[in-house]
């Protein structure tokens, strides 16, 4: 919407790979129940009805905007967990005052990339979520909400739920709620022998981290089912691209065995690489790879990984940090019935990753990997409203007329 | 495979074009070719801000006298901040247009750069925001 001013004001939503079903919308849309996953053949009327203004997904677009945003936060932070396409967690610098810090850091997103963002302030990940819960949904606050200076933190503790708490799944909150336990000040300041018996060190965790005792690092949580980030810091500068290449491969196909236990394809992925941000010339760039047809294919990945690292790669840049991000995920059965009709190579393909994932639990992670690979994907993507690739492709830049 | 993209605003495809430490000259070779500098990167001179830079395409003809014709490229910076004089991109109405930014206490103008063309006053009511500022444009010479 930065790049399209005409539709400020309109319902928007964006449409999955293949146009088949709703996968994320604006508040307008959210509010006529245009919601996640409904197909859109089901909604045609309340779109036409409303005027409603469908696009299909366009990951060039989003990761570089994503990109974009990810830059100039990390800019302003000693460390930074890129934890999807549109979340990360920064550290809050000694010197800085955490409201006023949080709003400037908002301010700058919004002018630089034309982004909203919101952000929560509190001394653990986990309350730093539901500070961000606050800021996203109660307007009053302008989009930043600290959670440890906040006069009222015990009545919104006691008021959210815990199963929108980070990490509690279906069977955890089922549990918690039969024995009592509905909110986070509940699950605060429940027994703690108890939760051990049945949600493991990761229950133990979870109630220090309401406590506010940070016990979760930056980089050492469960990501998302949403997305898959695997990145790294490198031991020392690396600045030779065959490096590169081969560090982004081994992340692009760890990120593949994630997709695949998950039972889960990626519909496109993200390849970034960085300098540090607080040497000079900091350099810091991405390139995002749309797949044709969601997968989870460990070669499909590295190929593109591989390439997408040539395209960003520069010759005397000192990188730090590479990493890849999938996006776009989506359940595996989602695109079965589709590629039976088209690609009868889908099933061994499958079979094998299946076999490869099997011998590496097996024999420890890394015992068969793909020396060399390449799938022909010879079908097209159908993505009949994808919006411009405003940024990426000389041939779509916005036009500003005069 | 498809590789679909690389960001616009990109270090990486950029042109690079050696810089030699002393003035060329005829004759002689010179021992100061020895010291070859580090190659210029032209986009780092004309987008120090990468995260913040986005390019446009022109249409339209009533900025020429400024320099900026139909079909040219405009680097547009998003950081920076607008001031009476600077050619900016503003939303007006739903639409980018490319205009000269008039400040005034009590009026906010904006101004083409060719006679054919009356100056647009920003009036209540009209949708309007400054979107970004136009740092450099890119004009072919070719006939």
């Amino acid at each position: 919407m930065a790049l399209n001013p005409r539709l400020q004001h309109k319902p928007v939503v964006i449409a999955s790979n293949n146009d088949g079903v709703v996968v994320t919308g604006n508040a307008k849309a959210k509010g006529l129940g245009l919601k996640m996953g409904v197909p859109l053949f089901k909604v045609q009327d309340l779109i036409q009805q409303h005027d409603v203004r469908v696009f299909s997904s366009n990951y060039a677009l989003y990761g570089d905007l994503s990109q974009r945003v990810m830059s100039v936060l990390e800019q302003h932070t000693p460390e930074q967990e890129i934890y999807s396409i549109d979340e990360c967690f920064m550290r809050i610098p000694e010197f800085a005052e955490a409201t006023t810090y949080s709003h400037n850091i908002r301010k700058t997103v919004m002018k630089w990339t034309g982004i909203p963002v919101s952000i929560g302030v509190a001394t653990s990940k986990t309350l730093a979520k539901i500070a961000n819960h606050v800021a996203k949904q109660q307007k009053q606050y302008g989009g930043v909400f600290d959670l440890a200076t906040a006069g009222n933190a015990e009545g919104i503790l006691a008021t959210f739920p815990v199963k929108e708490i980070w990490g509690i799944g279906r069977q955890y909150n089922k549990w918690l709620l039969s024995q009592g336990i509905e909110t986070a000040k509940e699950l605060r300041d429940a027994n703690e022998g108890m939760i051990r018996q049945k949600m493991g060190v990761v229950g133990v965790r979870m109630i220090h981290e309401l406590r506010g005792i940070s016990c979760l690092p930056l980089e050492l949580v469960a990501k998302p089912k949403k997305e898959i980030c695997v990145s790294r810091s490198f031991g020392q500068p690396v600045t030779e691209l065959a490096d590169l290449q081969d560090a982004i491969a081994t992340h692009a196909s760890r990120a593949a065995e994630k997709l695949r236990h998950q039972q889960q394809v990626a519909e496109a992925m993200i390849v970034f690489a960085r300098t540090s941000p607080f040497k000079s010339r900091y350099f810091r760039q991405s390139a995002t790879v749309q797949f044709p047809i969601a997968t989870s294919y460990t070669p499909a990945m590295v190929e593109a990984a591989r390439k997408a690292m040539a395209r960003i790669y520069e010759p005397g840049r000192e990188l730090q940090k590479a990493g890849v991000l999938m996006v776009g995920l989506c359940p595996e059965t989602t695109i079965q019935g589709h590629l039976w009709e088209k690609d009868e190579g889908w099933e061994k393909r499958k079979r094998l990753m299946s076999i490869m994932d099997e011998v590496n639990d097996r024999f420890g992670r890394g015992t068969i990997g793909i020396a060399a690979s390449g799938v022909k994907q010879t079908w097209k993507m159908q993505s009949k409203w994808r919006s411009p690739r405003y940024t990426t492709c000389w041939a779509e830049l916005p036009v500003a007329s005069c | 495979m498809l590789i679909c993209s690389v960001h616009a605003v990109s270090w990486a495809d950029s042109l690079c074009l050696p810089c030699l430490a002393a003035p060329i000259s005829a004759g002689f070779p010179s021992t100061a070719d020895d010291h070859l500098q580090n190659n210029l990167n032209l986009q780092e001179a004309l987008i120090p801000r990468p995260a913040a830079t986005f390019l446009m395409r022109v249409q339209g003809d009533s900025m020429e006298g400024c320099g900026i014709f139909s079909g040219d490229l405009l680097v547009v910076d998003r950081s920076l901040t607008p001031v009476d004089g600077a050619v900016v991109i503003a939303v007006l109405n739903g639409e980018f247009t490319v205009k000269q930014l008039r400040l005034s206490q009590k009026t906010i103008l904006l101004a083409a750069a060719n006679s054919d063309y009356t100056p647009i006053v920003v009036k209540a009511g009209m949708e309007f925001q400054v979107w970004g500022v136009v740092t450099y444009v890119v004009h072919g010479l070719q006939v």
